[in-house]
């Protein structure tokens, strides 16, 4: 099954780890991601001021890129997902920003050729756009899944992160839960780990902050690790780079103000997800973290 | 501490322009705080989101504009998320900024010229992209 | 005999008379064909207002009366009753609505409002000249009632409809009567036991020689009308005789099977033979066969058949089946809480120190399954810092309930103020958006509590709840001091929202009772019928209708208790007189009357070979009328002529 596959700046760059890992895996169950032929940023932020038509046209560009390849879109940043898919629902919902983008993107079509073939029509909402977590559940399934794990990640506690952009604003991203979302859960016991719950899971990891004001981001960040770290996790996942910078490399400056503070890895979902199904060598790659999570994969004999 | 309210900053433009942009309605805010008590950064904070939308009911919007508040915003959006009135205070949030930014006003928190190298070289882009436009027009 | 018909048009203060020109309308109708006088007035529906028209009707010898005002709904009763007093059949008595029809919906345009205004009076004037005078029908009605609900309501109903002398049957979905009053610790403001000033009020309406109590017994099919419904009552199986049973408890003793207590919210252990507590009226059990040893193991345990002393058990026992007539129902259905399941914020019910009011409530009780100490559930410990939440699921319109619960101000207020009564040392804490306490004794109830009790107010929501380190973490705000508030306390209380009952919701619908958005039974009128249904025959009472205290649900059940009193109070029923009827002399029998008529009034002679109106029961509806290809089906003064007549004064200019 091939999917289009729309993998975003920071995964095209900075969080290589992140997407060669989600590559590996969704061929390993059996979906081939298809990186669409042309792509832009997806602009990071959805705007949340009324008059900014502006910051909708890259997100609706892609979606018009995508709409050429196939009646879905798959990506894996929470951010990308997030703007995408407000984008996407602006596009659906309010007809004379869906005309605004649309001149744009006609103005587009005509200064280049090379986009041309690819936003030939208009572009009306059509794509459904999916995290990866939503294709394992929902176009693969987690049995599918299960059934083609070569190891079960037996014993290792496993702290699921959320973050905010997947589940807000809810009747927006529609994507689970807000409060008390479960399918990274479901996703971690496919894998056989045991789930650690803990109340910091949905809540802010500092975000684009980390820029502007390390130690407002550090505080949060702080927060959310420090939860995982009470409830008995070993080790983190999130579906965001930001979320994984700000989680594992600022740990130093956490340790400064926390008496007896523990280090704790943060890894992709998709890394755990590689290990399971047997994937090895330079696709599952740790390089990048800046808290190793190799003694702990190690130690539960999952390397 | 004295208010004296004039009818005439109660009704500000400037202030429609606020309810404009976020498409928020402030008069629905009936001052619960839920915004604030769910707020991840409102240590950092001078007014607390509550406070900040009051604020504005009450037609105080140059105090309102100078506080630190609206540049610690992180979009986290969980006040939006859990407003028994549906209002989105990280939405008014954008708007302020935006109202200060378009102004071509200094940003008192971040300066483009001024992310560090390390930012640059070290950080997601998504984040360096997002704070600029959050924080830097 | 030509018609003398006389308009008042009513300025109802500024309702009318601020948009429509009443002068004009008057003078105008003056003029028109039939009326013999015409004139306005303030207050048309006062005292002085109805003097006028019956003084006219004497004057001027008048044969029919229009009165221009509100809604006939508010005001019809009142001037039919002024035209008999003066010599007018009621039903020659109209109204022309020129408020709610015209002057409130036209207030930008009062030349047109008094335009449309003129033209609602005449179509009525073209009615009123061919309004038959009629008689209301009398028919013999059931002194009977039913009251559904054996909460503190449906109790107070029943035994007010039988001290004033009528048959009652209360029935009761539950093993016991006592609804979730008898759940309760002590009671705002004066702190009286629950139990102790509702159980003999129990046992009162359970000995009344009036009051049939049918216990674990449900409605299962209501028919017929006012006066004269039919009733089926299913008596589910208890699975013992519990005529037979003498309450010796032998059988709850040595039943081996266990599941949660509903009466104790979860905190406590039942058995699967029981009584939901031990002052439960009647005090004999029932089996829950979802729960039971022998239903759940192919009949491998019958314990309870062995040991009973009376033979009671019977495992064969099916639902039965009750018929009866009554003449009046009073629904007294009562309300829930609010699932903390949709509170996710709280913990959605995953914290087991996150509780709900009434589990609270249950831990003060000194019959509850702590016997009256306050202990968390996860470890047993006393709690040290108990913090109470209002508003858990009210007044949030985005996400749960827009209304306010109008209890849970006071009740948190009980309940920090009893804990502080029984942990001397503790400190409570109360999240409040507003403390509401509009009732006799509740805003001194409210100042004691925090100027004697040292219970600690905190204006603010509440956002999230969590569990850490053994400890319930509480992200709250001050918003009096403007900031974020967070408390490290060792229990929480959600002060949940009251809903009306879940059961009660399918109830009406089988009644087809109307209800508000939300599910809570609405009242016919809010401010001059607040006890009874549009329904005819309906009345409501506690918090079925809406969220109440104890004192409201049982000043609202004496009131229904006293509208079927006097419902009870004549013979025989009378029943509006404008209902269908059938020009036998153009009737062919086709009986397309029979088959369109929601009530079965419309029914076929075979003698005579067409169809007749039994006038009983014909609710007037319409529906053979506009059904019958010959107009031999037709309205009582609402014909075809008068109709065809009201459409060209309608339509005219």
């Amino acid at each position: 099954m091939k999917i289009p596959y729309y993998p975003g700046c920071t995964l095209h760059e900075r969080a290589l780890d992140f997407d060669v890992s989600a590559r590996e895996c969704a061929k390993a169950v059996g979906v081939e991601l298809q990186e669409l032929p042309i792509w832009t940023c997806c602009g990071a932020v959805f705007p949340l001021v009324s008059d900014n038509v502006m910051e909708i046209l890259a997100p609706v560009r892609n979606l018009a890129y995508a709409a050429r390849e196939g009646d879905k879109l798959v990506t894996l940043c929470s951010f990308c997902y997030h703007v995408l898919k407000r984008a996407n629902k602006v596009v659906k919902d309010d007809p004379e920003k869906m005309e605004k983008a649309n001149l744009f993107l006609r103005a587009d079509t005509e200064a280049r050729e090379e986009v041309e073939s690819y936003t030939r029509k208009d572009y009306e909402g059509q794509v459904d756009v999916l995290h990866y977590l939503e294709m394992l559940r929902d176009v693969v399934g987690y049995d599918e899944v299960k059934k083609k794990l070569r190891r079960t990640l037996d014993g290792l506690r496993v702290a699921p992160y959320y973050g905010c952009m997947l589940l807000r604003p809810k009747k927006e991203m529609e994507f689970d839960d807000p409060e008390q979302p479960s399918i990274f859960e479901e996703f971690l016991d496919t894998l056989g780990c045991d789930v650690v719950d803990f109340a910091m899971k949905t809540e802010c990891c500092g975000g684009f902050q980390i820029v502007a004001d390390e130690d407002l981001a550090v505080q949060c960040s702080r927060n959310v690790v420090g939860s995982a770290l009470k409830n008995g996790a070993e080790i983190i996942v999130t579906t965001c780079p930001l979320c994984r910078y700000n989680l594992d490399k600022k740990q130093d400056e956490m340790a400064k103000s926390v008496r007896g503070f523990k280090k704790i890895p943060v890894v992709y979902f998709t890394q755990l997800l590689g290990i399971a199904l047997g994937i090895g060598g330079e696709h599952i790659d740790f390089s990048d973290n800046y808290v190793d999570p190799r003694p702990v994969l190690a130690g539960k004999s999952l390397l | 501490m004295r208010l004296t309210i004039k009818t005439e900053e109660l009704r500000d433009e400037l202030i429609r322009r606020v309810e404009d942009l976020s498409r928020q309605s402030l008069l629905q805010c009936y001052q619960c705080g839920k915004c604030s008590a769910g707020c991840p950064v409102v240590d950092e904070m001078d007014v607390i989101p509550s406070e900040i939308i009051r604020l504005l009911q009450i037609g105080r919007l140059e105090e309102v504009l100078n506080s630190k508040t609206i540049w610690v915003c992180a979009s986290c959006l969980q006040c939006a998320s859990r407003c028994p009135k549906g209002v989105e205070f990280s939405n008014i949030c954008d708007a302020l900024r935006q109202m200060v930014l378009r102004k071509r006003l200094s940003n008192p928190r971040m300066d483009a010229d001024e992310v560090s190298a390390i930012m640059i070289s070290d950080a997601p882009q998504m984040g360096v992209v997002a704070a600029l436009r959050k924080l830097n027009g | 005999m030509e018609e003398r018909i006389g308009v008042f048009v009513c300025h109802c203060g500024s309702n009318i008379a601020g948009v429509v020109d009443v002068k004009r309308v008057a003078e105008e109708l003056g003029k028109y064909p039939g009326v013999a006088y015409s004139t306005d007035y303030t207050y048309m529906c006062s005292d002085p207002g109805q003097t006028m028209v019956k003084d006219a009707i004497k004057e001027h010898n008048l044969s029919g009366v229009i009165v221009a005002a509100c809604s006939p709904t508010l005001h019809e009763a009142t001037f039919r009753r002024a035209g008999r007093v003066a010599g007018v059949n009621p039903y020659q008595v109209e109204i022309a609505n020129i408020r709610e029809q015209c002057s409130w919906v036209h207030q930008g345009d009062k030349e047109a409002a008094t335009r449309k205004a003129i033209k609602i009076i005449k179509t009525m004037v073209e009615k009123a000249r061919l309004d038959e005078a009629l008689d209301p029908i009398a028919v013999p009605m059931t002194h009977k009632a039913l009251v559904v609900g054996g909460g503190i309501a449906g109790i107070q109903a029943a035994l007010d409809i039988a001290n004033a002398g009528y048959e009652t049957i209360l029935v009761e979905r539950g093993p016991s009567i006592g609804g979730h009053m008898a759940q309760l610790s002590e009671t705002f403001p004066t702190l009286d036991c629950s139990q102790c000033i509702m159980t003999p009020k129990m046992v009162e309406v359970a000995q009344h020689p009036r009051v049939k109590l049918m216990t674990y017994s449900e409605i299962d099919d209501v028919s017929g009308y006012v006066g004269n419904f039919k009733v089926k009552i299913r008596k589910k199986a208890a699975y013992l005789d519990r005529d037979i049973c003498n309450g010796c408890g032998l059988c709850m003793e040595k039943c081996p099977a266990k599941t949660t207590s509903e009466f104790d919210e979860g905190l406590a252990q039942r058995k699967a033979i029981y009584t939901p507590f031990p002052q439960a009226v009647p005090n004999k059990p029932v089996l829950d066969r979802d729960h039971c040893t022998y239903f759940l193991n192919d009949g491998k345990c019958g314990i309870c058949k062995k040991i009973c002393p009376v033979q009671c058990i019977d495992y064969e026992q099916e639902d039965e089946i009750v018929e009866d007539e009554v003449g009046a129902i009073v629904v007294a259905t009562g309300y829930d809480l609010y699932p903390i399941e949709n509170l996710g914020e709280y913990g959605g019910g995953k914290y087991p120190d996150v509780i709900t009011s009434l589990q609270f409530e249950r831990m003060l009780s000194a019959s509850g399954p702590t016997e009256g100490e306050v202990k968390r559930p996860s470890d047993g410990k006393v709690p040290e810092t108990v913090v109470f939440l209002t508003c858990c699921g009210s007044r949030d319109p985005e996400a749960h309930m827009p209304y306010c619960s109008k209890v849970c101000c006071m009740y948190l207020t009980k309940h920090a103020m009893l804990y502080k009564h029984k942990v001397h040392d503790g400190q409570a804490y109360v999240f409040y958006m507003d403390v509401r306490t509009a009732g006799k004794g509740y805003e001194e109830f409210y100042t004691r509590a925090a100027e004697e009790d040292d219970v600690l107010f905190l204006r603010g929501k509440v956002s999230k709840i969590f569990e850490e380190d053994g400890k319930v973490v509480v992200w709250g705000v001050d918003t009096l001091a403007g900031r974020k508030v967070e408390i490290e306390a060792d229990m929480a209380v959600l002060g949940l929202a009251t809903v009306p009952n879940a059961a009660a919701k399918d109830l009406a619908n089988m009644l087809k009772l109307h209800t508000d958005e939300w599910g809570f039974l609405a009242e016919a009128h809010p401010k001059l019928r607040p006890v009874e249904s549009l329904a005819p025959g309906f009345y409501l009472a506690g918090a079925a209708q809406g969220p109440k205290d104890i004192p409201e649900a049982v000043a609202q059940a004496s009131a229904a208790a006293s509208k079927v009193a006097h419902l009870f109070a004549e013979e025989e029923y009378h029943r509006e007189p404008i209902i269908a009827w059938i020009d036998e002399d153009t009737c062919a029998g086709c009986r397309v009357c029979v088959s369109v008529c929601p009530y079965d009034a419309a029914e076929f002679d075979v003698e005579k070979g067409i169809a007749r109106i039994q006038e009983a029961i014909c609710e007037g509806c319409g529906a053979c009328i506009a059904a019958c290809p010959s107009a031999s089906a037709q309205q009582r003064n609402l014909t075809d002529e008068q109709v065809y007549k009201m459409v060209s004064a309608a339509l005219e200019g």
